[in-house]
């Protein structure tokens, strides 16, 4: 989230798109309940089906699924033609008036650069134009036909209401009232803010939709905002946490990113990540990669990582590709892999095509299970009936199971949707042999490393040198890992403005990354996490809800990153003078001498207004952009492309075979293969989460159980009538990699909708069961869904696919 | 919310006056349906409150569930899909006792001591005087109460008397989520139903309104509904509910020919006893008759 919680208390307008936040985070939903109560908000979704979210909405919009671009960018048609943008607000802290390389160019649904035998774009002239002084050149008066302001209009004046009702199977007025919705919050005084979560990211072009959202929300002067903003919510409770941590295979903590196969040279590593300004006056804050680095490295190393070994840089891994969960499942199913240790994960009942995966995890000599539950995937080699029908006689992997813990029984802290560090306590003991997971790793590593002592190994070094300072070597605690990652003064640290003084003495917790160094005399685990756990201690465990300016903020209610801030880019929230936009909602603002506020402001504290500096200082040009660059792998702006697996087989927006489904997103030989039809799969498929449950868990608790028994899928009135089926009947539901069989739900809430003039149906499919726990057994959801992700992020197409339907 | 004490104020069968000197607030719980989202989290509270667990069902084709109140299940979401003027709406009603001011289950009950209704306006089963005959499932407007099967006694919702005699709100209230279930004293209770209700007319329900029936007195538990003049729209909520006649009929004419009966049963017996001496007496009827000699 680009603000939190709390914060969505404040909006004008709350949009729920790609998400079902009633249904799915039903705790969060309580502060659009409050925006709605206190705040007069009014509640718009737009969703394929009608959701609990949508039972407390002011209006909602059905959409099928998988079309959200072309939604939105019907929506960014609608802003840009009626003239309902935030006018100050992105002309001074957007791309609006950047002027984008001559030779960029989009033609029929293809962006220039595509190679259709890679599947991948040159996206070198996906650029700016740059001046003579090395600055990027624009045009305030916005009359450059190549500024991004009119690059942008043109490409999405193909947008229409009436084509977005061809594709999106909204009805034209629907479509313009959440418009006009929207549009009402174009003025300073009021703000929407836009709720999503996996029903934008599990999509072939999922990380374009939240993009697309984005730049609605620019244009709205939404950004930074109190009550605006982008709001993702999390999934698990800390699969923020997660992400931040850099636990996906490209990253490192704090979303540094791990050196590509051909960064070998260490100074050409730094350079390339520390962006320098692209204007003049801006901050460009990633012009400190190193100082986060090499603190990282000093915390990973210690005395090992030293200015003559480049802090340790070849020990890290250097990335041939991404090695995303469905490319190791690949690499498992070719056979690539002997061992998977699958930790707090179940990928059999999570992962799509559970044949495929069942398949791969058989090719494996072993595998290891961490987790407090006996999942799908522990037993994926029991045989149980038409659950999981495989023989086990002819399955020779090995399986450990290792108990852990859950999180009730852990001290530590939880990073939730709005950036909060939250510490918790055990509330008990793990039962009988199950140990933390903390524990379990440790245990793990400290074995390894003295094999690799003993019998030493290929490249032992980054092993054997790791830091490893714990008071119990194989049961590191919590509060020794925050201190960690929070970081610390290695020697005596001096004020850089005054040699007299020192910041921090050796060994002290340093206030947060401002104090970081990157000459070796400071480490930090993860630098967005820096300051956490100051001297003052753990800032984390702060339990005070004292909110003195009535708007939410609480700034000493647990710790949020970075730096303790509440909102990003919160310096939008005042006009390019410093003044708040609205007098009524004031958020930060400059006081004369510094910038103040009722959040620890998102800026450089003493840049003076009239020095221009933008609010982005994420970004080397200091603003906001619409033109993504070459930062996403699909094009600059997001494009309609149709799900994989489409019910209407064509992309209305092009003419161009290529280009109906996302052309840059990657598809492994012989699941394109397996990508059904509409002809044999004529009804849109979708898979989603119940309040009653909790992924794969929840099925294992017996009030769970008791609340949502047995596995259903949803079908509208219409389709049920065609198909003789009524509420309660079992029925067959089929995907060209599998069937399930499931309870008949025939709802009001489904319907029928008309897209490129064909009758679309969509088939609801609840996930949550599976052969384990105490619900009644049900098949694994993912039986039916595709083995294809998003282009950037490789998330699974979980939202989107076909099905057929017949009665059991 | 004050600690409330637990003053008994009506029993069932009972003619001795009760304790009145002290005085209570009346409370009530609000369930806001407007702002309901039908997660559950009251039932599942409810659960591990009261130590209940109702069986693991089936799914019958929608999704309520349990499917019904029953001696493991004193709340369940109830869900309609009803269409108003063209448009959908998903109407999710929690069910339960509604601790009506005028008990019809209280006043059908011929178990003396075995349903009261607290000086605050709790309705409660006592389950240990309890004879598992039914009849508040008659006296019942709302059909609440259920009989258990294992132990053959009535049981229902308590509105957590327990947590609230300690000052606590009930455990539904705690769990849920959105604040569509708010609980304080009766007025506190009207007076936010009321801003609720000016929110609601704002945004287009013109019929927007309390639900606080009556034709029992007023409940203690009350409804937001955003089609306060139909409340059958929500899975049947009654219209205008009110104690069956039949519950009249038994307190006017037929308890005390029932007692009669009854004391001429115990007369027998005592004769019986003293021509024959003691003899192997039924458990139900030694129940009888101790229940006899407490009224």
């Amino acid at each position: 989230m680009t603000n939190h919680w709390v914060d969505i208390k404040n909006a004008d307008v709350v949009l729920i798109m790609g998400g079902n936040a009633a249904e799915a985070h039903p705790c969060g939903f309580k502060w659009v309940v409050e925006a709605k109560k206190h705040n007069k908000a009014k509640l718009v979704v737009v969703d394929p089906r009608f959701t609990r979210s949508a039972a407390l909405a002011d209006y909602y919009a059905p959409i099928r699924t998988g079309t959200d671009i072309a939604f939105l960018g019907g929506v960014i048609n609608y802003l840009l033609a009626n003239d309902k943008i935030q006018h100050e607000y992105v002309k001074a802290y957007t791309d609006f008036s950047f002027l984008v390389n001559n030779e960029y160019a989009f033609d029929n649904g293809l962006f220039v650069g595509y190679n259709a035998d890679k599947r991948s774009y040159d996206k070198s002239t996906w650029g700016y134009q740059m001046g003579k002084d090395g600055y990027v050149m624009t045009d305030p008066t916005l009359q450059d036909p190549r500024c991004v302001f009119h690059l942008m209009k043109t490409h999405y004046s193909r947008y229409t209401p009436e084509m977005v009702e061809k594709i999106c199977g909204t009805p034209k007025d629907q479509f313009l009232k959440v418009c006009e919705t929207l549009a009402s919050t174009s003025t300073p005084d009021r703000t929407t803010t836009i709720m999503y979560a996996l029903g934008w990211t599990q999509h072939s072009q999922g990380s374009q939709m939240i993009r697309a959202g984005a730049m609605v929300q620019l244009l709205l002067g939404n950004i930074g905002i109190a009550g605006g903003g982008m709001n993702a919510l999390r999934g698990h409770s800390n699969i923020q946490g997660l992400t931040d941590l850099g636990l996906l295979s490209n990253l490192l903590p704090g979303y540094m990113t791990l050196p590509g196969e051909k960064e070998t040279d260490y100074r050409t590593y730094i350079d390339k990540r520390a962006s320098k300004p692209l204007r003049p006056n801006q901050l460009s804050y990633w012009q400190n990669y190193e100082k986060f680095h090499v603190s990282l490295m000093k915390a990973w190393y210690g005395d090992a990582a030293t200015k003559e070994n480049n802090w340790a840089f070849d020990y890290l891994p250097k990335l041939d590709k991404m090695h995303d969960v469905l490319q190791v499942f690949e690499d498992m199913y070719q056979g690539k892999m002997n061992g998977y240790v699958c930790q707090g994960f179940n990928p059999l009942a999570s992962f799509p095509n559970k044949a495929k995966l069942g398949t791969a995890l058989a090719k494996l000599k072993y595998l290891v299970v961490i987790d407090p539950l006996a999942t799908e995937t522990s037993e994926f080699w029991k045989n149980f009936g038409v659950y999981n029908d495989v023989d086990s006689t002819k399955i020779q992997t090995t399986v450990f199971r290792l108990p852990s813990g859950c999180f009730a029984e852990e001290d530590g802290s939880l990073v939730n949707s709005g950036r909060w560090l939250q510490w918790h306590w055990k509330g008990a003991e793990p039962p009988s042999e199950a140990k933390s997971d903390i524990e379990i790793i440790a245990g793990l590593f400290t074995t390894l490393r003295g094999m690799y002592k003993a019998d030493g190994g290929a490249f032992p070094d980054p092993i054997l040198n790791m830091t490893w300072p714990y008071r119990i070597p194989s049961a590191p605690s919590a509060e020794e890992l925050a201190k960690e990652y929070s970081g610390k003064a290695l020697t005596d640290l001096e004020d850089p403005k005054d040699k007299t003084k020192l910041v921090k003495k050796a060994g002290e917790q340093v206030d947060g990354f401002a104090q970081l160094r990157d000459d070796g005399t400071t480490s930090c685990g993860c630098w967005i996490f820096s300051g956490c756990w100051s001297q003052a201690g753990n800032l984390m465990a702060r339990r005070d809800n004292a909110d003195p300016f009535g708007n939410g903020q609480t700034l000493n209610w647990a710790w949020a990153w970075p730096a303790n801030r509440r909102i990003l880019y919160n310096r939008a929230a005042a006009d390019p003078a410093g003044k708040p936009w609205n007098a009524k909602r004031k958020q930060v603002w400059w006081n004369g001498t510094a910038w103040t506020g009722s959040d620890i402001p998102d800026f450089k504290p003493d840049s003076n207004p009239a020095d221009g500096m933008g609010p982005f200082i994420m970004n080397p040009e200091g603003v906001a952009r619409f033109f993504a660059l070459d930062k996403m792998v699909e094009g600059p702006f997001p494009e309609h492309y149709e799900p994989f697996e489409t019910p209407i087989d064509t992309n209305p927006m092009n003419t161009n075979p290529k280009a109906i489904s996302n052309p840059a997103a990657r598809v492994f030989k012989g699941d394109m293969e397996v990508f059904g039809k509409s002809k044999d799969f004529p009804y849109a498929a979708t898979s989603y989460r119940l309040t009653e449950h909790f992924h794969y868990w929840t099925k294992h608790c017996l009030i769970n159980a008791v609340l949502q028994p047995e596995q259903f899928v949803e079908i509208g009135e219409e389709l049920a009538a065609e198909k003789g089926i009524k509420a309660g009947d079992r029925i067959k539901v089929r995907s060209n990699r599998g069937q399930i069989i499931a309870v008949a739900v025939v709802t009001k809430r489904l319907r029928a909708m008309m897209a490129d003039g064909k009758k679309i149906h969509h088939v609801g499919i609840p996930i949550h069961w599976g052969f384990k726990g105490m619900t009644k057994p049900g098949y694994i959801a993912n039986t039916l869904t595709p083995f294809v992700g998003d282009a950037n992020t490789q998330t699974p197409e979980f939202k989107s696919f076909l099905v057929n339907i017949e009665k059991a | 919310m004050a600690l409330q004490s637990l003053d008994i104020a009506r029993r069932s069968a009972t003619t001795t006056d009760s304790p009145s000197v002290r005085q209570t607030t009346e409370v009530a719980k609000l369930i806001d349906v407007t702002t309901c989202i039908g997660c559950k989290a009251c039932q599942a509270a409810c659960m591990e409150w009261n130590d209940i667990r109702d069986e693991v069902g089936s799914n019958s084709g929608i999704y309520d569930n349990p499917r019904d109140l029953s001696a493991e299940s004193w709340t369940v979401m109830r869900y309609s899909e009803v269409e108003e003027a063209g448009k959908l709406e998903w109407l999710i009603r929690k069910d339960g006792c509604m601790h009506c001011a005028d008990p019809g289950c209280l006043k059908a009950c011929p178990a003396p001591g075995a349903i009261v209704q607290y000086a605050n306006g709790i309705v409660d089963f006592h389950e240990e005087n309890c004879i598992g005959c039914g009849y508040c499932i008659t006296g019942c407007p709302f059909n609440v109460p259920r009989i258990s099967k294992k132990d053959n006694k009535a049981y229902k919702c308590t509105l957590c008397s327990d947590r609230v005699a300690v000052g606590q709100e009930p455990a539904c209230i705690k769990a849920c989520p959105t604040g569509a279930l708010q609980f304080g004293s009766k007025q506190q209770m009207k007076d936010y139903a009321e801003e609720r209700i000016v929110d609601l007319k704002e945004r287009g329900f013109k019929d927007a309104g309390l639900y606080d029936p009556q034709g029992v007195g007023g409940t203690h538990v009350m409804y937001v509904l955003h089609h306060a003049d139909r409340p059958q729209l929500y899975n049947n909520l009654p219209e205008n509910p009110s104690i069956s006649p039949m519950v009249a009929l038994w307190k006017g004419v037929a308890k005390p020919l029932a007692t009669l009966a009854l004391a001429g049963i115990a007369f027998s017996s005592l004769f019986h006893y003293v021509i024959k001496g003691p003899n192997e007496v039924s458990k139900e009827l030694e129940d009888e008759l101790e229940e006899e000699d407490a009224s």
